[in-house]
């Protein structure tokens, strides 16, 4: 097998996978337009799908194994009560919820109803996100000093964003880069925890609407926005949810 | 939220999902035998793990503990499991649906043994990234999760094992 000649080979994939937002699944399309070696790729992966497809390669679990799992669950003796996801009960019209079953479930019903302009930011800056994550997209500066990182943006931004680092506290800042939100750059601020990066997306705060930190879960990232020094401040990563809260926190509490 | 047992926690969150476990465990394992091995198996892990689990996605904690517990099981078993390209240890007579039309259902025993056997032949490494990515239609980020690899690394195994796959159904179907 040939290792492929273009370097957008994989981004083609990506693409062909629905991973890629519309924008860049545009630029995709455009460039197999003129790319021959994307165009092949592009149709093989139709190709191997459609064979996938047609084959009908799904196993499901066998009859007896459902029964003998099934059977070896409900055997286990109830124990601990869990509050956990929503199931077949109807909790609306259980008589008794408990103050912490309520608590929760308020806590829930905020996050749903929260407003479709903040669900939205919320998606773009996920989106964001997982854009840097594609390969060469994640950084512009690489740095670990901050006296590297925060004169790099100047020239850039029109603002002065905040550069903090938490070496110490195991959240080292790696890097820095220009971004886009809402037709305004911003800057991007790239933290590491453990093998998992951070995004802080900082631009000034057109008004202070959120002192208090908001956590919102989106795909499997979680997002903590809040506005602080005339900022707002976007944190966005896969790493644990009290992971970025801590993240935050020490954030928030650092000079 | 109603107060549950555990054990109807469990049954609610994580049993619905069997499906998608048997299916990458039979792909790993390629023998129904051991798909079955590691999903008891997985099952009982998850029972234990359940009540610390926090998460939001508990079908994508399920197969993680089921990819680990096919490679733990690999890797016991390393040395005495002979698995050869040429006799694929899916039998794709006994995936057929017996409603169809007997030509029909020769061409499509045909093709799926084929395709069968071209996973199958698959490094382990691919194979697992490939299922997940067509049979179980995970995003590069769940895959990335469930297989604790790097996205980049999901996503050139994902080209190679779909570059292998097309050669070898292209060598196919050129020798038939």
């Amino acid at each position: 097998m040939t290792e492929p000649n273009c370097k957008m080979v994989l981004l083609t994939q990506a693409d062909f996978d629905g991973e890629l937002d519309a924008a860049h699944a545009a630029e995709l399309t455009e460039h197999r337009t003129t790319c021959a070696e994307c165009q092949a790729a592009y149709a093989e992966l139709a190709t191997v799908r459609e064979a996938m497809k047609s084959a009908d390669l799904y196993q499901t679990a066998p009859a007896s194994l459902r029964a003998r799992l099934t059977a070896q669950v409900q055997a286990q003796v109830p124990s601990n009560v869990v509050p956990l996801t929503p199931s077949k009960g109807r909790w609306w019209n259980l008589p008794a919820i408990n103050f912490a079953a309520g608590a929760a479930l308020a806590a829930c019903i905020a996050v749903i109803v929260m407003s479709t302009g903040e669900t939205a930011m919320v998606d773009q800056v996920v989106d964001d996100h997982v854009r840097a994550l594609q390969p060469g997209h994640m950084i512009d500066v690489v740095s670990t000093d901050r006296h590297t990182v925060k004169p790099w943006f100047e020239g850039r931004l029109d603002f002065a964003p905040p550069v903090k680092d938490f070496k110490a506290q195991q959240f080292p800042l790696i890097g820095g880069r220009l971004d886009f939100m809402g037709g305004r750059p911003i800057a991007a601020l790239i933290y590491q925890h453990g093998t998992h990066p951070i995004d802080l997306l900082v631009w000034p705060a057109a008004t202070n609407d959120a002192p208090n930190p908001v956590t919102s879960d989106h795909n499997g990232f979680t997002t903590i926005h809040w506005t602080q020094g005339g900022m707002t401040l976007w944190a966005v990563s896969d790493v644990e949810r009290a992971q970025l809260q801590d993240f935050v926190q020490i954030w928030r509490t650092t000079p | 939220m109603a107060p549950q047992s555990a054990h109807e926690a469990f049954e609610a969150a994580v049993l619905p999902h069997l499906d998608a476990a048997y299916n990458l465990a039979r792909w790993l394992m390629r023998s129904g035998n051991d798909a079955e091995d590691v999903v008891q198996e997985a099952m009982v892990r998850a029972l234990t793990y359940f009540p610390s689990f926090r998460g939001t996605n508990p079908r994508g904690w399920l197969l993680q503990i089921v990819r680990n517990a096919a490679f733990a099981s690999m890797k016991l078993n390393r040395g005495t499991m002979s698995v050869s390209v040429d006799s694929p240890q899916i039998d794709p007579a006994a995936l057929t649906d017996p409603g169809d039309d007997p030509e029909v259902s020769l061409m499509k025993r045909q093709d799926r043994g084929r395709v069968t056997q071209a996973i199958g032949a698959l490094e382990v490494e691919l194979r697992e990234i490939l299922v997940l990515r067509e049979l179980q239609e995970l995003s590069y980020k769940e895959i990335a999760q469930i297989t604790g690899t790097p996205i980049g690394t999901v996503m050139s195994r994902l080209w190679r094992a779909r570059r292998i796959l097309a050669a070898t159904l292209k060598a196919a179907e050129a020798a038939s």
